[in-house]
């Protein structure tokens, strides 16, 4: 997604057909006036991306809700799915209103220019003032760009939940995600994705598909909800088991599936970028699944559902930043690592630690996110068979690069969740009661039941 | 005249029906239970935490027999229900004082 070596490619090529056109204007003859270099929309990038924006809206609902809803227990099933649908429904809304303005508006920004607009965008393209059938980003229609984007926004908030499920009020979760959406979501894609000008994007942090933007932000912000909300009733003596580790498998498998729009969509267009990212999304994921169910097949002494399915989605994190810049034997290293990595962050790291990260978003998300966002510094290079380094940055450089936006994501995630969240519980409460928490939320925030058995 | 009620292993079921239809019993009550014996529970782990699972599924048979069948029924049941592992279940033999065939109204071992 505009990342800056696809940007080099545009360049050269209307660095081609100016060089082309010279001849021309020493015959004296009509020469093409630049205008024509400028972007026109292209068929087939437009049909990829949206393609891309519906599988990216698949990853989410029902592929999150599935994803979590198996982690539950019976009791608290529609309460997550109801929560990725709403969330769903609310940013979409959000996103036209504003935040599609606050992520994506270039208003005021310059490159090298460090200021507010570095962070947030203006409001000039408020309730997507602006935009028509014929407006254009890059070589497909502003429409497709919003709503893919908007596909973004939503699972990123979505991807929280797992982190206070069972335990955290409707009306507090949504008011969380809306503030939390507008202070920091909207933040993390301007400084990211939006440019010339844009923070990080000045910087040279490479994310490609958003290991920051989405990942490291969700794990983050999860880890901080968790640890304000604090555990569940009875965490860890009762049982707490995953009640159809089925839908947890089948929504792993549609994430899987979804995350090809994800990553291979943020080349927005299709080409050999979108190619290679298509390529290295599916085998770090299955090296990221391999790499978990081996680890605990050592440890515990059996492979489980729940592990391959968790180290499948750890790959697939963890290759989201990378996904555009490194080849394919990076993408084997990088998922392997991811696997094992997040294998002792969920299950040795989260008991010792003591927090209850209810279906480990920090695990998952934020380490993955961190593994992939710094090891993308290392197999972008050429002899990695990556796309190559930028011009005059070294290796180190570029890792250090990405440790910086890492450390930045996390500090700047981490104090505006605390934030948000005690605003949040000062105005309705973080939590439902203790006998709500035991008769599950299901009953008890929505009075309904997931099985009427 | 005995009842005779055995608590086996679920994938035993079949085997131990057909053994007592080989020594001539005429019916069975079955019921799926739980408990525990020596075998205890068994642990389950999920992403590192492991839940101790203490009740495991059994199934309950109860048969009501004649006293001279007690000894051929017993060995059916175990024959039939062991594997030589722990948590093969037990026989609990009770003495039953009267039956009833509720369609006829006979009563004794008429009614078995």
């Amino acid at each position: 997604m505009f990342n800056q070596f696809d940007l080099k490619k545009p360049l050269g090529v209307l660095g081609v057909v100016l060089l082309a056109a010279l001849p021309m204007l020493a015959f004296g003859e009509e020469a093409p006036a630049p205008a024509t270099a400028a972007p026109t929309l292209n068929a087939g990038d437009t049909a990829w991306m949206l393609t891309s924006t519906v599988l990216v809206l698949f990853m989410t609902i029902p592929g999150l809700a599935l994803f979590y809803a198996g982690m539950v227990r019976s009791k608290n099933v529609l309460s997550v799915m109801m929560q990725c649908f709403a969330i769903t429904a609310m940013i979409t809304v959000l996103w036209a209103l504003y935040g599609y303005s606050l992520a994506f508006s270039t208003a005021g920004m310059a490159k090298g220019v460090v200021n507010f607009a570095s962070f947030y965008g203006g409001l000039d393209k408020s309730f997507l003032k602006g935009l028509t059938v014929d407006s254009l980003q890059g070589t497909i229609p502003e429409t497709v760009f919003m709503t893919f984007q908007m596909t973004f926004a939503i699972i990123t908030p979505a991807l929280i939940v797992g982190a206070f499920a069972e335990r955290m009020k409707f009306s507090a979760m949504l008011l969380f995600m809306g503030l939390w959406f507008t202070v920091v979501y909207t933040a993390m894609t301007h400084m990211v994705w939006s440019g010339d000008g844009g923070f990080f994007w000045d910087m040279g942090v490479l994310d490609f598909a958003g290991g920051t933007v989405v990942h490291i932000n969700a794990g983050i912000a999860g880890l901080v909800a968790a640890l304000v909300l604090g555990p569940r009733k009875g965490y860890p003596k009762t049982s707490m088991m995953p009640h159809n580790l089925g839908y947890t498998l089948m929504g792993a498998s549609m994430l899987w599936v979804g995350w090809f729009g994800f990553n291979a969509g943020s080349a927005a267009a299709a080409n050999g970028s979108a190619g290679m990212a298509m390529a290295v999304t599916q085998i770090a994921t299955a090296a990221a699944a391999l790499g978990w169910m081996f680890s605990e097949w050592i440890s515990h002494g059996k492979p489980s559902v729940l592990g391959i399915a968790s180290g499948a989605v750890a790959g697939l994190v963890a290759i989201t930043p990378a996904s555009g810049f490194v080849g394919p034997m990076g993408a084997l290293i990088i998922g392997a690592v991811a696997g094992f990595g997040c294998f002792i962050a969920s299950t040795k790291i989260k008991r010792a630690l003591g927090y209850d990260d209810s279906l480990d978003v920090f695990g998952v998300h934020a380490i993955g996110g961190i593994i992939g966002a710094i090891l993308t510094g290392v197999f972008v290079a050429k002899g990695f068979g990556g796309a190559g380094l930028g011009e005059g940055v070294s290796m180190g450089a570029q890792v250090w690069k990405q440790i910086v936006g890492v450390a930045i994501t996390v500090g700047f995630v981490a104090i505006a969740s605390y934030a948000i969240l005690k605003i949040v519980d000062m105005i309705v409460g973080l939590r439902v009661t203790e006998e709500q928490e035991t008769e599950g939320l299901d009953i008890a925030s929505h009075d309904e039941r997931g099985y009427n058995l | 005249m005995k009842l005779v009620t055995a608590i086996i292993k679920p994938f035993k079921l079949d085997d131990v029906r057909d053994a007592l239809a080989e020594v001539g019993v005429q019916g069975v009550t079955v019921t799926e239970v739980k408990g525990f014996g020596r075998q205890k529970g068994h642990t389950e782990l999920y992403r590192g935490a492991e839940y101790v699972v203490d009740f495991l599924p059994k199934v309950k048979i109860e048969v009501a027999i004649d006293s001279k069948q007690l000894d051929r029924v017993i060995e059916a049941i175990t024959k039939s229900a062991r594997t030589d592992k722990i948590g093969d279940g037990k026989i609990f033999i009770f003495d039953l004082e009267q039956v009833v065939r509720i369609r006829t109204g006979e009563t004794g071992k008429d009614a078995l």
